[in-house]
């Protein structure tokens, strides 16, 4: 690395000034460098992440008029968040979106990635069926949940076809606007977020291993869960933080295939902000962060991220 | 329609910096002050005017690329519009006065925003048909022998005591917060084919027998109105004033409510004109609150749909045109212009032919055949096909208006969109009913 950053001598007028004073990375002791190294992503992080959620968390203490925002110390936007039933609710039924999300998913993306890293044998043919995962990635993931909503509905594809079946009389109502057609929602988005990080690790397993589990007389099933699901680990928490995460700051989702019914902690800080509440939305915020930054530190402790990788 | 709402246009864009031109038109503004405002058609400083960029924002209803394009073609000038939902509206009325220059806004956004300062008074010598404008504006009453509404009607903040006004004025004083420029009456629309009977009250929105397929809108400040018109209806609430709960008010009409979707009264709540069109014509829902065009929508799609009139009255709702505190100089004398251009009736017209009202009935006339005045004003049955101006056909000939004449819809105004003084706590109570 510190080679590379070292000036090209053919840059003639420029070389000439350096050779007065030489100056070279390579000179300056290795803590110095470090840091002079990591400086753009300190920067970077600073400006675009730790800035924007200090400011969350200053406003989420201010007040708030109909139309306007004035700062003051005060602890009214969580004393109103903490105390309201609703509020448990709302996080109850994020926590539960998520749950369910993420053990579908990852059944879901666990069996795709592992047909795909042990059944299909040659490269090309694992990367054309990889590419084939990420085709519906192509458009938007708003049209691609929009468009389960004619179909679900009550006159929709599924259920006159239910019908014509002669499966059930009448329309099913609980297939849209339903926790139903939110979850399916957000498999149909999220799966593919588990697919990748678990396939990408199965790929790195030496299939040596998997031999050597046969060869000791290991059944398929015992080789599952002996040697492919702890080598995968890394994976499938990766996965678990992506589709997670996604699902608990999801807003318009919920909104949308919900017929705006149900609600999720995204849509408390999306109503706040259309009525001007800043403060309050930032408070809300602050919550879901910590809840979030609580359920990933959870998820951290059975697998050393770090460590596997 | 629908997508005319969602996009955004921009007229010409002058390369031109705006205020380097006001700078130097304004001395000939000034000269041409009386005669141009008047006449409504610039002679003088028409090469300046050209170069006048004004920036209109509003609700989608009005805010139309065709009159983007009607005003260069008549005034010369450029109009760039954006269309925002009623919240985004107020936000930036209240938030970024330097970032419009003509607010296009509900009279209930107005009680809400003028208070801010960043709206300039209006001098009503310089409205060319002010006299012409509909009493409800005015007096607040449409004939002189009508009541005024309950809630934000917009005699109530429509004048303010001078240019600098802060409080609201009862009586017409020559200062005009807003022009008006459209309005309407709302009531519950149905699918009378799924229904198949006569729908008479707001109590229907409740009955158990639409179970699983009502539905009402989530705009906080619009949905708890048409709650009120249910709960009064029904006779569970006596509201002082629907525009202006009380806290108890709120309580229990939102536990009524809850209650109706915790039992699975309503299919879906929607937000904007698509979802609304979207699930009345899916059949998902055959009985809800709705807007005017969004019927008109529902029906250009060859499916019944009627815009019910009700026996409790309807919910009014008007909007109208503000200007921004900003404005000066040549550009306020073009909004003024702009603003006598509106009331003048092509606007009025094109508006009028969608099925909303006119602020100066009679001067829209001009623009209107004798079958569509008869049918979108005096409610007489159509003699002929009646089409939007996008090309629609709205109606056949024998058809007449849901709800009749201009004065049965508008003489039956139970309540006016409002915000009431308690509006934070209703907002809070609305958010939990739709979290509920």
């Amino acid at each position: 690395m510190t080679d590379q950053t070292q000036p090209v001598s053919s840059t003639a007028p420029a070389a000439k000034a350096r050779a007065k004073a030489p100056f070279s990375l390579s000179r300056l002791p290795d803590a110095v460098t470090g840091w002079l190294l990591s400086l753009p992503l300190v920067l970077v992080l600073f400006f675009f992440l730790l800035l924007p959620i200090a400011m969350i968390v200053v406003v989420s203490f201010w007040g708030a008029t109909e139309f306007s925002i004035y700062p003051a110390f005060q602890f009214d936007n969580y004393e109103f968040l903490l105390t309201s039933p609703v509020t448990y609710q709302v996080f109850l039924n994020t926590v539960k979106y998520a749950l369910i999300t993420w053990a579908i998913t990852l059944v879901i993306g666990f069996t795709v990635a592992y047909f795909l890293a042990f059944h299909v044998r040659t490269l090309t043919w694992q990367i054309v069926l990889f590419l084939l995962c990420t085709i519906p990635f192509w458009t938007s993931n708003i049209i691609r949940m929009i468009s389960w909503i004619p179909f679900l509905g009550r006159n929709g594809i599924a259920n006159s076809t239910l019908i014509s079946m002669g499966v059930i009389d009448e329309p099913l109502e609980w297939l849209l606007f339903s926790d139903f057609s939110v979850i399916l929602a957000f498999v149909h988005l999220y799966t593919l977020f588990m697919v990748v990080p678990i396939f990408n690790t199965m790929m790195r397993i030496d299939r040596s291993l998997i031999e050597a589990a046969y060869d000791n007389g290991a059944s398929g099933l015992q080789t599952l869960t002996n040697v492919i699901i702890p080598l995968t680990k890394p994976g499938i928490m990766i996965g678990s933080i992506f589709v997670v995460t996604l699902v608990m700051g999801d807003f318009i989702t919920v909104r949308f295939m919900s017929g705006s019914q149900k609600a999720n902690v995204g849509r408390l800080i999306s109503n706040d902000i259309a009525l001007l509440q800043y403060p309050s939305a930032a408070a809300t915020a602050v919550i879901l962060l910590i809840t979030v930054l609580l359920v990933i530190s959870i998820l951290l402790r059975f697998v050393d991220i770090r460590k596997e990788l | 329609m629908t997508d005319k709402v969602a996009t955004t246009d921009q007229m010409t864009k002058t390369g031109v910096s705006r205020r380097s031109i006001l700078k130097g038109g304004a001395a000939v503004a000034g000269a041409a002050l009386g005669s141009g405002a008047i006449t409504g058609f610039p002679t003088v400083w028409a090469q300046n005017i050209k170069d006048v960029t004004l920036r209109q924002f509003g609700t989608g209803v009005s805010n139309l690329n065709e009159v983007a394009q009607k005003v260069k073609e008549d005034l010369g000038f450029n109009l760039e519009m954006t269309a925002l939902d009623s919240d985004a509206v107020t936000q930036r009325a209240a938030t970024q006065p330097d970032s419009f220059d003509i607010a296009d806004i509900e009279y209930w956004i107005c009680k809400k925003v003028w208070p801010t300062g960043n709206l300039q008074a209006m001098d009503t010598s310089k409205i060319k048909n002010y006299d012409k404008i509909v009493g409800i504006f005015k007096s607040g009453k449409l004939t002189p022998d009508s009541v005024v509404a309950q809630g934000t009607a917009p005699n109530t903040v429509g004048f303010v005591d001078g240019p600098d006004g802060k409080a609201f004025a009862k009586e017409e004083t020559g200062w005009m917060t807003l022009i008006p420029t459209i309005y309407n009456a709302d009531t519950l629309g149905i699918r009378p084919d799924l229904i198949g009977r006569p729908i008479e009250s707001w109590t229907e929105l409740l009955n158990p027998e639409f179970k699983g397929k009502a539905s009402i809108l989530d705009i906080s400040s619009i949905g708890i109105m048409d709650a009120a018109m249910v709960c009064e209806a029904m006779g569970e609430i006596q509201y002082g004033d629907k525009g202006n709960m009380t806290r108890e008010e709120i309580d229990k009409t939102m536990a009524i409510f809850t209650e109706a979707k915790k039992n699975g009264q309503f299919r879906a709540f929607w937000k904007t004109f698509d979802e609304s069109v979207n699930l009345m014509a899916s059949g998902e829902v055959v009985i809800q609150s709705m807007w005017s065009p969004a019927i008109t929508a529902v029906k250009s799609r060859g499916i019944e749909c009627v815009y019910q009139p009700l026996k409790e009255g309807y919910r009014s709702w008007g909007g109208g045109i503000g200007l921004s505190k900003s404005l000066t100089g040549l550009e306020l004398e073009a909004a003024y212009e702009y603003i006598n251009w509106y009331l003048d009736g092509w606007v009025g017209g094109f508006l009028m032919r969608q099925g909303y009202y006119s602020a100066v009935p009679e001067t829209s006339k001009n623009y209107m055949d004798e079958n569509e005045w008869g049918y979108w004003f005096e409610g007489k049955e159509a003699t002929g096909d009646i089409t939007s101006p996008f090309g629609d056909v709205l109606a056949k000939a024998g058809d007449t208006r849901d709800g009749g004449s201009f004065y049965d819809r508008m003489g039956a105004v139970a309540c006016w969109n409002s915000v009431m003084d308690e509006n934070q706590y209703m907002v809070r109570k609305w958010n939990e009913f739709i979290a509920a």
